[in-house]
């Protein structure tokens, strides 16, 4: 029986954004920004728009497939596919349902994409305004426990306090973001460094996250384009193949109420192993990451679950130096990720993630081979990937 | 049973949304407990414990021999958090609060939200046991009681 697997059947050959905003800032409605997303991965891997046959998201985009197809006049929709869940935990997850389509002859060119405007639509960081609330929300939200801050925070703080963890941590994820954003123009905190100080000095939002652990709220969209292996030799730059696709969840990780049994976690604990087996590498492999930070705290779990240190390490693993690219052990999210280049729901982090590949990171790392990204930690279903270069496979 | 207190009473600022019952009916008698200063969980009847939140089946036997059971308003301090951005307009001038997500032994382990009464600055000790006190609204619309707890 043949290897049922995603690895080096699918490959990245286009990746491309709007400008980013703050929320808000966004002259053009969300819909457009989708349009334009697209038109732009085209340009950028060199096809006709009329060309694309299928669409992947995530997170109830708004931006319907079937109007993206007429609106743009491709020639004929085989593709059209959501990622359950919300959060930006369907960030790869999308990416691995459109491998699979153009793995399986499914599609032949798959736009990946996600398209936000919270300026228009309603921000994230704000809790519900009716008179009453029913179902899972009734049993939190009348205790003012309503937005996602406050829905991660008791996670974070059971394993740090079940592993001895303190708040430099966090602190180092928050400062290497904001420290790669300085090098890359698309990022909004771009021009805009972040010292220890100003972190140390910042303001609560929910203990135990500053206001510089928290992802920004951004109006923008993003997309990459997926062929096949195959086709992907057609294109001008060397293919950014997938090694590894999954999604997932650990046992009742959607317990309603907090009751997850394992509960100080990203949602990670079985996923990981998968992207490994599937991947066929280690930890040890990963040139660079790109670890989804909806909140610092869960990029701890997440770094931990895929096993680049043990929780009793992390005060000592968690160092600016360690995650700094060029030199650092582990470079971590070096455009600026969710925190300082845009909150584009994550798949800004797909993306740097294949640029890292391909060598066009604003803060590249020397020979990468092994690219990996961490999609909506403490969500379920959570996913993540893994791109390699030809040396990889 | 605690007797019915007036909202001003209540740990956070009246305005944020009032909880009522799911329209399926699934937590309509935890909601009835609360208003009767009772603890009431979810239990199977197929294997003979607690589950919450609720949920049509029971994830341990897959029995759909769903009731609902009183159980003590005592629990252990699982985790917490100190919030201090609002994220509601009710809540702009409400300060820091606390809320606590709390064990119950007494039920298979399971855990429920709520704040923890007294001032937000006080030490939060995990592992800690903590009582249940009833927080009721019956002059609101529509009437509702909340659950929080101390040390």
């Amino acid at each position: 029986m043949t290897e049922r697997t995603l690895r080096g059947k699918a490959a990245v050959v286009g990746v491309a954004e709007t400008k980013y905003y703050r929320w808000g800032q966004s002259p053009d409605p969300e819909f457009k920004m989708a349009i334009e997303a697209v038109l732009n991965v085209c340009e950028d891997a060199g096809i006709s728009p009329r060309d694309v046959d299928g669409f992947s998201s995530y997170s109830n985009d708004r931006s319907d497939a079937s109007r993206l197809a007429a609106a743009i006049g491709i020639n004929d929709l085989r593709f059209a596919s959501m990622q359950w869940g919300g959060g930006g935990g369907g960030g790869s997850g999308a990416l691995a349902n459109a491998a699979a389509a153009v793995a399986t002859g499914q599609a032949e060119a798959v736009v990946v994409f996600r398209a936000l405007a919270q300026g228009q639509f309603g921000r994230f960081g704000q809790g519900p305004r009716n008179n009453t609330i029913s179902g899972t929300g009734a049993h939190t939200v009348p205790y003012g426990l309503m937005s996602a801050a406050q829905q991660f925070a008791m996670k974070v703080t059971r394993f740090m306090h079940d592993h001895g963890v303190g708040h430099d941590a966090q602190k180092a994820i928050s400062l290497a973001s904001y420290h790669h954003a300085q090098n890359n123009p698309r990022a909004i905190m771009y021009g805009r460094p972040l010292d220890e100080e100003t972190y140390d000095s910042s303001r609560w939002i929910t203990e135990p996250f500053r206001l510089f652990d928290c992802c920004q709220e951004n109006d923008g969209a993003a997309a990459m384009l997926i062929v096949s292996a195959d086709r992907a030799k057609d294109f001008a730059r060397p293919p950014c193949y997938v090694l590894g696709a999954v999604s997932g969840s650990h046992h009742r990780a959607g317990a309603p109420v907090h009751n997850t049994p394992d509960y100080g976690s990203s949602s990670f604990p079985t996923v990981a192993p998968r992207l490994y087996d599937m991947a066929k590498i280690g930890p040890s492999d990963v040139d660079v990451l790109q670890s989804y930070e909806n909140f610092t705290g869960g990029v701890m779990m997440s770094i931990v679950e895929f096993g680049f240190c043990s929780p009793e390490e992390v005060n000592d693993y968690f160092t600016f130096e360690n995650f700094v690219a060029p030199t650092g052990k582990l470079p971590l999210n070096t455009s600026g990720g969710n925190l300082a280049e845009c909150y584009m729901h994550g798949l800004e982090l797909n993306i740097e993630a294949v640029r890292q590949i391909w060598g066009e990171s604003t803060s590249q790392v020397p020979d990468v081979n092994v690219s990996m990204v961490h999609s909506g930690p403490m969500v379920t279903p959570v996913s993540a990937c893994v791109f390699g270069s030809e040396a990889a496979l | 049973m605690n007797s019915p207190t007036t909202p001003s009473d209540s740990y956070l600022l009246p305005g944020l949304p009032k909880p009522v019952a799911s329209r399926d009916g699934l937590d309509t008698a935890y909601w009835d407990g609360l208003r009767d200063g009772r603890l009431c969980l979810q239990f199977c009847n197929g294997c003979g414990k607690f589950q919450w939140g609720p949920e049509w089946v029971c994830h341990r036997c897959h029995s759909f021999d769903l009731t609902y059971k009183d159980t003590p308003a005592e629990g252990i301090l699982y985790s917490h958090q100190r919030v201090w951005h609002p994220v509601h307009p009710a809540l702009a001038d409400q300060g820091p609060y606390v809320i606590v997500l709390v064990e119950l032994p007494a039920a298979d382990g399971v855990r429920i939200v709520g704040n923890l009464v007294g001032g937000p600055h006080q030490e939060l000790v995990i592992g800690a046991p903590v009582h249940g006190v009833f927080e009721h609204h019956p002059d609101d619309e529509p009437a509702f009681s909340l659950l929080h707890w101390k040390f």
